[in-house]
């Protein structure tokens, strides 16, 4: 267990160094994420009642799609000169590099997340009129059931020919459960007309099974030719 | 004396092209094998297949006494084509990670060993990206023999490589054989080996043809 950790944190903090001087994923998830927010306020001007209503589908649809662009390039740094061969050779466990891949992309959602929340919150005049307190829970469940399917689903589609059209693919009907229950607890809490609590625990629930199945099969994946 | 490696009627096939067809052979401890052969005679494959990185179709690798090649990969240092190195980070930020993987002890001083053992300096903070192809193969190089393996898998290492560090690099490999190493070197340049190679293993359309104690034409076999 120890092994894993210190493999986990080794590769992790390799991944952020990388991370910190390409800014690859970053860059392309602020700028998608950024147009989202621009072009959907200027295409709907919606009030503030209207925003509580659509703005968990909104916001969380603009995580999801944005995610995609830096769980297909947490990958491809490891296709470049075939590095994940030397992964692959080596006697270090597998669920170490996948949990600092997971871990990775959770620190680069949630710094997207805590950039862009203050922009949906002007663009689309957003005050919650639930327990707010609830919110942070609801993005930390959420952005792990995407970044533990998609780390695992990119994983997956890394040697297909067309693998940014097969993540997608791969990862949006599997992620209905959790993206619905991320709509429906953050619409909950914004509105403040029903209880978060079902879908929070929901999420919770969908976060651990998906978890615990993609450390199962993970060693198939990154073996797999 | 003994066999470090037992290749037992081992067939690849990607879809209807096989790659290997049953090749059949032991390779005995501390000696240097040079595999030669056409391109598309199978040599990347079957160092693939050794390095445990491309299941075989058919057949079985024994190493070191066993058939269970994740057992044994701590011993293995694998050396491909492409670099295997992050081309963003430095060679020795690339080598500490690398050491981490396989658990090394006093990882700064093998790292630095390693680094030198190839004529680079470990010092050199620019990323590997802006090194030379020649400087890298010869980081990746290092990074191979950074956990002291007892067989070490080179493929193509000293494409790009000018004459006289590739003659270092085979001085190094001797060296290494000298310390009880099992060194198996897939290349075009087989002249670079001659005299320093214990055996050339000639490759032809997915079997081994034939096994010459000196470089040889191929045609006068």
């Amino acid at each position: 267990m120890s092994t894993v950790a210190s493999l986990t944190r080794a590769t992790l903090a390799k991944d952020l160094r990388l991370e910190w001087r390409s800014k690859d994923a970053i860059n392309s998830m602020l700028f998608f994420s950024l147009l989202v927010v621009v072009i959907f306020s200027f295409s709907f001007d919606p009030t503030a009642e209207e925003s509580r209503q659509i703005a968990g589908g909104l916001v969380w649809v603009a995580f999801l799609f944005a995610a995609v662009v830096a769980l297909n390039q947490t990958w491809a740094r490891e296709m470049r000169n075939q590095v994940l061969d030397a992964y692959r050779v080596s006697p270090a466990p597998p669920n170490a590099l996948f949990l600092a891949k997971v871990i990775g992309n959770f620190i680069f959602v949630t710094v997207l997340q805590a950039l862009m929340t203050p922009l949906f919150i002007v663009f689309y005049n957003l005050r919650a009129l639930g327990p707010a307190y609830q919110l942070p829970i609801v993005a930390a469940l959420g952005t792990w059931a995407l970044v533990v399917n998609g780390t695992f689903f990119a994983a997956m589609s890394l040697r297909t020919r067309s693998r940014e059209i097969m993540l997608p693919l791969l990862l949006f009907p599997i992620s209905i459960p959790a993206l619905l229950a991320m709509v429906e607890a953050t619409g909950a809490i914004l509105t403040g007309e029903f209880s978060a609590r079902f879908w929070i625990v929901l999420l919770a629930a969908y976060d651990v099974v998906f978890t615990i199945a993609s450390l199962f099969l993970f060693a198939f994946v990154l073996q797999a030719e | 004396m003994s066999a470090a490696v037992i290749v037992t009627g081992l067939v690849k096939q990607f879809g209807r092209f096989a790659a290997l067809r049953g090749v059949s052979a032991e390779f005995a401890a501390q000696r240097l094998y040079a595999i030669l052969g056409d391109n598309g005679a199978g040599k990347t494959t079957l160092l693939r297949a050794l390095a445990g990185l491309t299941p075989p179709t058919g057949g079985s690798i024994s190493m070191l006494g066993t058939t269970d090649l994740h057992s044994v990969c701590g011993q293995l240092g694998y050396m491909a084509h492409p670099s295997l190195l992050y081309d963003e980070m430095s060679g020795m930020e690339n080598l500490r990670y690398f050491a981490r993987l396989y658990d090394v002890a006093d990882c700064d001083c093998r790292c630095a060993g390693a680094i030198h053992a190839v004529k680079l300096d470990p010092s050199l903070t620019r990323p590997v990206g802006q090194y030379s192809q020649g400087m890298r193969q010869r980081m990746s190089l290092a990074r191979a023999l950074l956990n002291d393996p007892k067989i070490l898998l080179l493929d193509e290492p000293f494409s790009n490589v000018d004459l006289g560090s590739a003659r270092e690099m085979v001085s190094l490999l001797m060296g290494l054989r000298d310390t009880g190493k099992t060194i198996f070197v897939v290349t075009h340049q087989a002249a670079l080996l001659e005299g320093a190679a214990d055996e050339f293993v000639w490759m032809e359309a997915g079997q081994i043809v034939s096994r010459t104690p000196d470089l040889q034409p191929q045609e006068t076999r």
